[in-house]
């Protein structure tokens, strides 16, 4: 019998780095390291010239790194070596990375006090941009919105020939970084609630939770605004702009869980399963948590309506039960501490109810598909294997098929990196089984 | 009945997968190569870290089961048409009903002294990409011999690597037997500006090494070192165990319109085949993925269902040039023919470029070549097929477009050139 191909003799000249590459990967490591120290060091206060040294080196580090990655190659697809590489391919990296994340989301949940010395770190920020002490939040959403803004840059640097890759990955940058960091900080400093405009119910489930309404409308003049624009946003803006655009309109250009996934989990998008049993164990999962947080938010205001007379246990039960286990654990533990294992979108194709109505709405009522180009797919796998979504999109582009899928958040990836031609995503007006029907093969 | 595809490749896979769809025969397809059918096409991925082994499989596991299709690793050594029996290079026998070979190319060597070292060799097989990785450990330069697809992609590949490429094409610009000469120009160009040394009018003479290559010498009697030899100078049918099989060949297995060999009950489909009679502008044997594809779905039919003539369509074929992609619809030929005009638009960034050539008198569109833009397969046929002037299709071609939204559109300039050319003035150009 002929020799097989052993992939495990792919593991010469590819991880090549250059001496640019090399200095910044050793400054972003010394931002990394600042970063990892105080959450080691559990101590306060903190130096005030560590934080800024931390974020500058960071973000020199992320953007040297690419810098020196893309700018002696023309623009086009840079995927080289993206299966050799330890931390993008399941390696030793890849664990050591799982592990940090997930370690911190359980300090960051369950055990804010491991956390001293990050928000001490983070206090001169802190008072600066919302004029009050540093909490594990303002941690995280500090951290969370760096990753998305020097990632999505390093993004649209490899992406620089894509002007639908740009204009997305600003796109998202920008609500993350103004809608999700400082106008939620300057709120705060003007004594109002933490409120995100970007986030609304079931993905953030308790903006329509009986005890959010009353605080909103209790605690402030722009009560009754926040909680008519999350209710416009939540059953007027997404039938209406998912129909026109699919649900790329938010998970891909709005949403801040996708800011995170398109930016800072860009590397891990090709681990996500595309096997069909992978799309059942989702259809099952995704719709599970949507009746979940449906049920507990009736339950919620139910008992809101009876006084707590008869369920008053029960539905605060089911609430604190949702919030560990899918707001929690399912979205923060799994869905981000688990990037580099289950790729970069878990959470938004198991777990995420909002992400399950805008697909219904994108599966049945909506104008948006990604169209196959005739008879020119080769069958490569480049489409199906970097969809963050675990869409098998070879399967429908090698039948010359329009896929349209309650999953896909309209990324553009596939069409990107498609070395045919093949894909493109559309809002179009007329019928898909109309179109181009004499090219197509039988299938 | 029982029908055996020798062959996995997407010929064979697509032969199998449409008699699945209208048959219950029981289909067995045998490949030495490999056990799961994969995309051949995208081999230089898995060398280049994009995708995996597994990732280029036509289809997951359980389509196999599901479909009834049973698949065979084995060499086939014998085809004995007279008993309807195939013998497999393990001795074991198997008897067929209908025999449908597919079983593609094999690159060529021509004859070059020191052609057969360890280092030297094409790319078509799985197993050239496990040698082919072999011997880049440590490689510190590499040759490519042939300026053709397979060609550019060995040398993308080795440049994924960071290993040097000197690149030997034959003719005094990049696949100039296919592209014309702007799109080869561009070509060019866009390999150079990768850092590849591309040597055009640049031959082979020979092959040196004592255990493995050493060096190569030009037919300008330059001596270059290098570890290794890409030799993509084509291929041609991969057909040698046909021999005193009874089935008549000449470079391919030759078939009729119904895609059947000489031998009852056979036919030979994807690049090992050759059409007795291939239609107006076609080629006998054309070795690429979608005439495969295409001959798979054709056999099928006339096993299964009733006789169908091979009816390829309009030409098209599609490749990509490191970062240029390319797309051609109906007949745009190297040199175009007299009484056929060629509007040309080229980007100024020196890599997107449009061709449309159309009858000068009539004004029908005849083809489509784009560089760096996607332009929609079946509206660029209809086009062609139904003869449309260039005027009508200048003030539709926005309907061909298929990049991605955002994109700068580019056939105003098209419009413009064609107007500004010919001194009309035209209505149709507002119409854009």
């Amino acid at each position: 019998m002929s020799k097989q191909y052993d992939p495990s003799l792919a593991l010469v000249q590819v991880n090549h780095l250059n001496t640019g590459q090399k200095i910044s990967a050793a400054i972003g490591s010394l931002g990394l390291g600042i970063l990892l120290f105080a959450w080691a060091a559990q101590q306060a206060p903190m130096p005030g010239i560590w934080l800024p040294t931390a974020l500058l080196s960071l973000t020199v580090g992320v953007l040297g790194y690419a810098h020196f990655t893309y700018k002696d190659s023309p623009a086009g697809i840079k995927n080289n070596g993206v299966m050799f590489h330890s931390l993008s391919n399941r390696g030793l990296w890849a664990y050591v990375a799982g592990v940090l994340l997930t370690g911190f989301y359980v300090c960051l949940y369950w055990y804010a006090d491991y956390l001293k010395g990050l928000i001490a770190l983070f206090e001169p920020l802190s008072q600066w941009a919302r004029h009050r002490p540093s909490d594990q939040w303002f941690v995280y959403g500090s951290l969370y919105t760096l990753g998305v803004l020097i990632l999505g840059a390093k993004f649209i640097y490899k992406y620089r020939h894509n002007r639908y890759q740009i204009i997305r990955t600003v796109s998202v940058m920008f609500f993350q970084f103004v809608f999700a960091w400082l106008v939620p900080a300057w709120m705060q400093m003007m004594n109002q609630p933490e409120f995100y405009f970007t986030y609304f119910w079931p993905l953030k489930y308790d903006y329509l939770f009986p005890s959010t309404v009353n605080w909103l409308t209790n605690s402030t003049h722009l009560g009754v605004f926040l909680i008519f624009w999350g209710a416009v946003m939540t059953f007027v803006a997404t039938p209406v702009l998912t129909y026109f655009f699919g649900k790329r309109w938010y998970c891909s250009w709005v949403c801040g869980c996708g800011a995170l996934a398109e930016t800072t989990g860009d590397s891990f998008r090709t681990l996500s399963d595309k096997s069909l049993s992978a799309w059942k164990i989702e259809r099952y999962l995704i719709y599970s948590v949507l009746v979940f947080i449906v049920l507990v938010t009736i339950l919620l205001w139910a008992n809101s309506y009876k006084e707590g007379a008869i369920l008053g246990e029960w539905s605060q039960t089911a609430s604190k039960t949702y919030s560990f286990l899918i707001g929690s654990i399912f979205s923060g533990v799994i869905g981000t501490g688990f990037y580099p294992i289950l790729g970069n979108r878990s959470w938004c194709r198991f777990g995420c109810p909002q992400a399950a109505i805008l697909g219904i709405f994108q599966k049945y009522f909506s104008r948006f598909r990604i169209t196959t180009n005739g008879g020119q797919c080769i069958s490569c796998g480049n489409c199906s294997t970097y969809c963050e979504m675990g869409i098998d999109v070879k399967a429908y582009a090698q039948r010359g098929q329009d896929i349209v899928r309650a999953s896909c958040v309209g990324c553009g990836i596939c069409s990107a990196v498609c070395p045919r031609g093949v894909l493109r995503l559309e809002n179009g007006s007329v019928d898909i089984f109309d179109r181009g029907s004499l090219v197509r093969n039988e299938h | 009945m029982r029908i055996v595809i020798i062959g996995n490749g997407i010929a064979g896979t697509n032969a199998a997968r449409y008699i699945r769809k209208q048959s219950d025969h029981e289909v067995i397809m045998i490949s030495e190569e490999t056990l799961q059918p994969f995309s051949r096409t995208a081999l230089m991925y898995i060398y280049m870290g994009h995708l995996k082994q597994e990732n280029t499989w036509m289809y997951e596991d359980w389509f196999w089961a599901k479909n009834r299709i049973q698949r065979v690793q084995a060499r086939v050594e014998k085809v004995l048409t007279a008993d309807k029996t195939l013998l497999l290079h393990t001795g074991e026998q198997l008897t067929y009903d209908q025999l449908i070979i597919a079983t593609g190319s094999k690159p060529n060597k021509f004859g070059w002294p020191g052609q057969d070292l360890p280092g030297v060799q094409g790319l078509y097989h799985l197993q050239d990409l496990a040698t082919m990785e072999q011997y880049s450990a440590g490689l510190q330069h590499a040759i490519i011999v042939g300026g053709g697809l397979i060609g550019i992609e060995m040398a993308e590949m080795f440049h994924s690597r960071h290993i040097p490429v000197t690149f030997l094409v034959r003719e005094s610009s990049f696949w100039n037997s296919v592209l014309p000469p702007e799109e080869s120009e561009m070509i060019n160009r866009h390999i150079r500006e990768q850092g590849i040394d591309l040597r055009l009018s640049t031959e082979l003479s020979s092959i040196h090494g004592s255990e493995r290559v050493e060096s190569i010498e030009t037919n300008s009697g330059e001596r270059i070192h290098c570890g290794f030899v890409g030799l993509t100078v084509g291929v041609s049918p991969n057909i040698d165990f046909l021999k005193d099989s009874g089935i008549e060949t000449r470079h391919g297995v030759l078939v009729d319109e119904y895609l059947r060999a000489s031998a009852p009950d056979v036919y030979a489909i994807g690049d090992c085949a050759q059409l007795r009679a291939p239609g107006p502008g076609r080629r006998a044997i054309e070795a690429i993925w979608y005439t495969g594809r295409m001959m798979g779905q054709t056999v099928a039919r006339n096993i299964c269902a009733e006789p169908a003539p091979y009816q390829p369509r309009l030409w098209f074929n599609s490749a990509k040039f490191f970062d240029i992609e390319y797309q051609v619809y109906g007949d745009i030929p190297a040199q175009t023919p007299e009484g056929v005009t060629s509007l040309y638009w080229e980007h100024t960034d020196g890599k997107k470029a449009i061709r449309i050539n159309y009858e000068t008198h009539s004004g029908a569109v005849r083809g489509f070549n784009l560089m760096g833009v996607r332009y929609r397969h079946e509206v660029c046929e209809r086009w062609i097929l139904e003869k449309k002037h260039i005027e009508i299709v200048l003030s539709e071609l926005s309907s061909a477009n298929f990049d991605p939204e955002f994109y700068d559109r580019y056939e105003l300039n098209l419009a413009k050139q064609y107007y500004s050319r010919t001194e009309k003035t035209n209505h149709h150009v507002k119409a854009i």
